[in-house]
């Protein structure tokens, strides 16, 4: 045994109170992979409880337990103090256990009752169940403030309401106990907070919320307690109201880290990037970016700030050569790169010096089959030092990306590994190490740390800055606040297509920020 | 008049002749890939029921013996499928198309091995076959202009399996659309993720929908040796497991939509018997081999430009496996 982790009040459930879920000693292994090691979870009845970790700390795996969609290798699930013998999803939601994955499971081209009415149709014909089942959805609409029209098509319907039907759907099915894996990873700030507005009711009646995130923040507003696992076992079990975001932080990576962190003020050099009245439309001809105009220099981090959707995306995939510009005029260190003119992809973009860590690396910053060693390449493929003759130097590209992967701390470091075995942070940092090291004067970054852990944040922040500091020029876009504050040394807001104002790190409140990216305040 | 009224009744009785297997091959399709499994093996299925069905006949002189022989083979062979697909997470169109390679070697074989009769069945006599039923007053009414010989002519004087396929299409989509195990078998071709986590398990629906498939394909299998002909012939379904598949996307999956294609293609096999050594005007007699292909070229041309956006089940040829 290792020495005892902090658990403050460990075994005894406050007030008198009951557990409503237990497990115990609960151990996995996925093939050579320990998943969880002796974990042990125990969830007072009628609390919000807590689960933080980094990627690939075992939190959704012991949640699947909890669910029966995987069973447990050893230990055991209580449930209401008994044991419970849950093998299959069946099972945990006959004893009330209700789920609401992080990856929705709803049947796309369903509607919204037909979801519902799913493994739990209540008698052979339909008909049956369907009239029940309207009336269920009507009621539990009403009490929790949860309508969604019940013949509305799934696929209509914006994800917000689609995590609504899940949740419908467990309360359905009677759950008493609801886990939740990172439910606001797919929701805007007010949206999110509805969702924890509604736990916050499901719990004073009663009912038993687990909730997975990595958003420390999260953690801190809502929960009663909060359990930190690292690497497959639980080192943490504490109240919430006794522990604070550093704390959580350090039990989570396992030593110091630096939320934040810290920079040497800017050093602004010449321009590198120049956006003059830059129009992009999207597939529809719908125009998405409607006249936008900055630039940035080398030596600073200019960050983008907005809420999703406010024609970031565009203007990204516009300034990195994917898509046709509708109007307008883009210069990189001086020479104009329209990207109207045909054939001014994005290799070209990159041989002129740019990088581009693109905003959803599952669609285009990796190719998830090809190994870690290819990827490291791809968009340099075509340069002289991965070829020997005509064909491509395997050695020398290996070697390359095994050096890669040490300086930028991509584990496991084995470049022959393919891409989608890397957890989601050892993913961007190889995109990273990619895009930093063919050495670019202007790199472009979306979302830089979506869908990473907290020790990888902090290091990609850190090369960001070294980058800057380095005299490159770094734009970064990001939907998380935070990240801009952080990192940038201007920041912009856009809102609608257009830029509304430009404010500095310094002197900006997050509040302020706020209602410029609800299109409400222009800058002060 | 009555010369048309007489050729459309007989192309329209040849068109339902031939269009019963297509329908029970499709409808069995139907159940196969909306619960998310290719059924490529439709052909082999149908074949090895034809065999079943026309050995067991001949051996005990019963056609209904016969079709259980077929059901059994048939789903035994969907079985076969399922373990491959569904417990061994295989490629669902290398073991299809293993078992109609399989299926179209061992049939010969064993009714050289059983009746001696170089790859065939011997000869079904008016016992061992399903004959025609005559429906009720189809004399009294044939004398009544137009409906007479519509009923008497096309609907009246078919087997029990031309009707029995009829009423399988009103009885698939009920089965699809209002009860429960269709909602079920609709979800799990679409996102087994959201059935397994609903509490319902995917092996078990879809080797559900596999044994279902497995017992139309043994009625159109039946249907072809014990019916349509008096005994089993190597390679007698002559592609209509393909062509039954090619209805089902062309009916995008649906019942009613594939009858109709299934109705399409029979009646383009129609014509070509029909116009066999036939003079067409102005062009004179068309080779043979050239009518035949009328409708596989006609299959080509429906399923590569008229089908508009057939849209697939989702989960339709994916072994499912947990995430982990």
């Amino acid at each position: 045994m290792t020495a005892a982790p902090a658990l403050d009040s460990a075994i005894a459930p406050p007030q008198g109170g009951r557990w409503a879920i237990e497990a115990v000693d609960i151990d996995k292994w996925f093939g050579p992979v320990h998943a969880n090691r002796d974990v042990t979870l125990r969830v007072a009845k009628g609390s919000i409880h807590g689960i933080v970790g980094e990627n690939g700390a075992g939190k959704s795996t012991l949640m699947n337990i909890l669910y029966g969609y995987h069973p447990a290798d050893r230990g055991e699930i209580r449930i209401d103090g008994k044991t419970a013998d849950i093998r299959r999803p069946s099972d945990a939601l006959a004893l009330g256990v209700g789920m609401v994955h992080q990856h929705f499971m709803l049947v796309e081209n369903f509607s919204v009752l037909e979801n519902v009415l799913l493994g739990a149709e209540g008698g052979a014909l339909l008909a049956e169940g369907r009239g029940k089942a309207r009336a269920e959805l009507e009621r539990l609409g009403r009490d929790y403030g949860l309508e969604v029209d019940p013949d509305a098509v799934v696929e209509d319907l914006p994800v917000g309401i689609q995590q609504r039907v899940e949740i419908l759907k467990a309360l359905y099915r009677g759950a008493e106990t609801l886990i939740l894996d990172e439910p606001t990873g797919v929701l805007t700030p007010q949206e999110a907070d509805k969702l924890f507005h509604f736990l916050r009711v499901l719990r004073d009646q009663g009912k038993t919320v687990i909730l997975i995130t990595h958003k420390l923040r999260e953690i801190m507003d809502v929960t009663d307690r909060v359990t930190v696992m690292r690497r497959g076992a639980v080192v943490a079990d504490l109240l919430t109201q006794n522990t604070s975001k550093e704390e959580l932080a350090e039990l989570m990576v396992g030593r110091k880290v630096r939320l934040g962190g810290d920079k040497a003020p800017a050093n602004p050099g010449a321009v590198v990037l120049e956006v003059q009245d830059l129009h992009v439309n999207d597939e529809q001809g719908k125009p998405r970016v409607r006249g936008v105009s900055f630039n940035v220099r080398g030596g600073e981090i200019v960050g983008i700030a907005g809420v999703s959707g406010n024609g970031q995306t565009e203007l990204l995939e516009a300034l990195g050569g994917i898509r046709p510009a509708a109007s307008g005029r883009i210069a990189l260190k001086g020479s104009e790169v329209s990207t109207r003119r045909p054939g001014l992809t994005a290799r070209i973009l990159r041989r002129l010096g740019l990088g581009h860590v693109p905003e959803d690396r599952h669609r285009m910053g990796l190719v998830a089959g090809f190994a870690a060693y290819e990827n490291a390449i791809l968009g340099h493929q075509d340069e002289k030092q991965y070829h020997r003759g005509w064909l491509l130097d395997r050695a020398r590209m290996v070697d390359y990306c095994g050096e890669w992967m040490d300086a930028y701390d991509v584990r496991p470091g084995n470049p022959l590994l393919e891409a989608l075995s890397f957890s989601g942070g050892n993913q961007q940092k190889l995109v990273v190490a990619r895009e930093m090291e063919h050495t670019p004067d202007l790199l472009l970054v979306g979302q830089p740390t979506r869908g990473v852990d907290i020790g990888a944040i902090e290091f990609i922040h850190k090369r960001l800055i070294a980058m800057r500091d380095a005299g490159k020029a770094v734009l970064v876009v990001s939907v998380e606040l935070d990240e801009i504050m952080t990192l940038s040394d201007r920041i912009l807001v856009m809102f609608d297509g257009r830029i509304v104002g430009e404010v500095s790190p310094e002197t900006a409140t997050e509040r302020q920020l706020g209602l410029m990216m609800a299109g409400i305040a222009e800058a002060a | 008049m009555e010369d048309t009224l007489l050729l459309v009744s007989t192309m329209a009785s040849a068109t339902l002749r031939v269009a019963t297997p297509l329908v029970l091959a499709a409808l069995a399709g139907l159940f196969a890939e909306r619960s998310g499994i290719v059924d490529i093996g439709l052909e082999g299925k149908m074949l090895g029921a034809a065999f079943a069905a026309a050995a067991t006949a001949a051996v005990t002189g019963s056609a209904w013996l016969g079709l259980c022989a077929a059901l059994a083979a048939s789903t035994l062979l969907s079985l076969i499928h399922g373990f491959a697909s569904i417990t061994h997470h295989g490629n669902q169109v290398v073991s299809g198309m293993a078992l109609n390679i399989m299926v179209a070697g061992l049939c010969p074989v064993l009714a050289n091995a059983w009746f001696r009769q170089s790859g065939q069945t011997p000869m079904l006599g008016q016992q061992a076959r399903f004959g025609p039923i005559a429906l009720p007053f189809a004399e009294s009414l044939a004398k009544v202009p137009v409906i007479g010989p519509l009923y008497s002519g096309v609907i009246s004087g078919h087997n029990i399996l031309v009707y029995l396929a009829a009423l399988a299409v009103p009885v698939v989509a009920f089965v699809v659309y209002r009860t429960s195990f269709g909602l079920r078998l609709r979800a799990v071709g679409e996102n087994p993720e959201a059935v397994d986590t609903a509490g319902v398990s995917v092996s078990r629906l879809r080797y559900q929908a596999l044994i279902l498939a497995g017992l139309l394909c043994g009625v159109a299998g039946a249907y072809l040796s014990t019916a349509h002909n008096a005994g089993f012939i190597r390679d007698m379904t002559a592609g209509k497991g393909y062509l039954a598949l090619a209805a089902l996307i062309f009916g995008k999956w649906k019942p009613v939509p594939t009858l109709l294609a299934c109705l399409l293609f029979a009646f383009a096999d129609a014509v070509q018997i029909r116009l066999q050594g036939v003079p067409v005007p102005g062009i004179g007699i068309i080779p043979v081999q050239l009518i035949q292909a009328l409708p596989y070229v006609l299959t080509v041309l429906l399923l590569a430009g008229f089908v508009g956006k057939s849209v697939a089940p989702k989960a339709s040829g994916i072994p499912y496996l947990k995430e982990r």
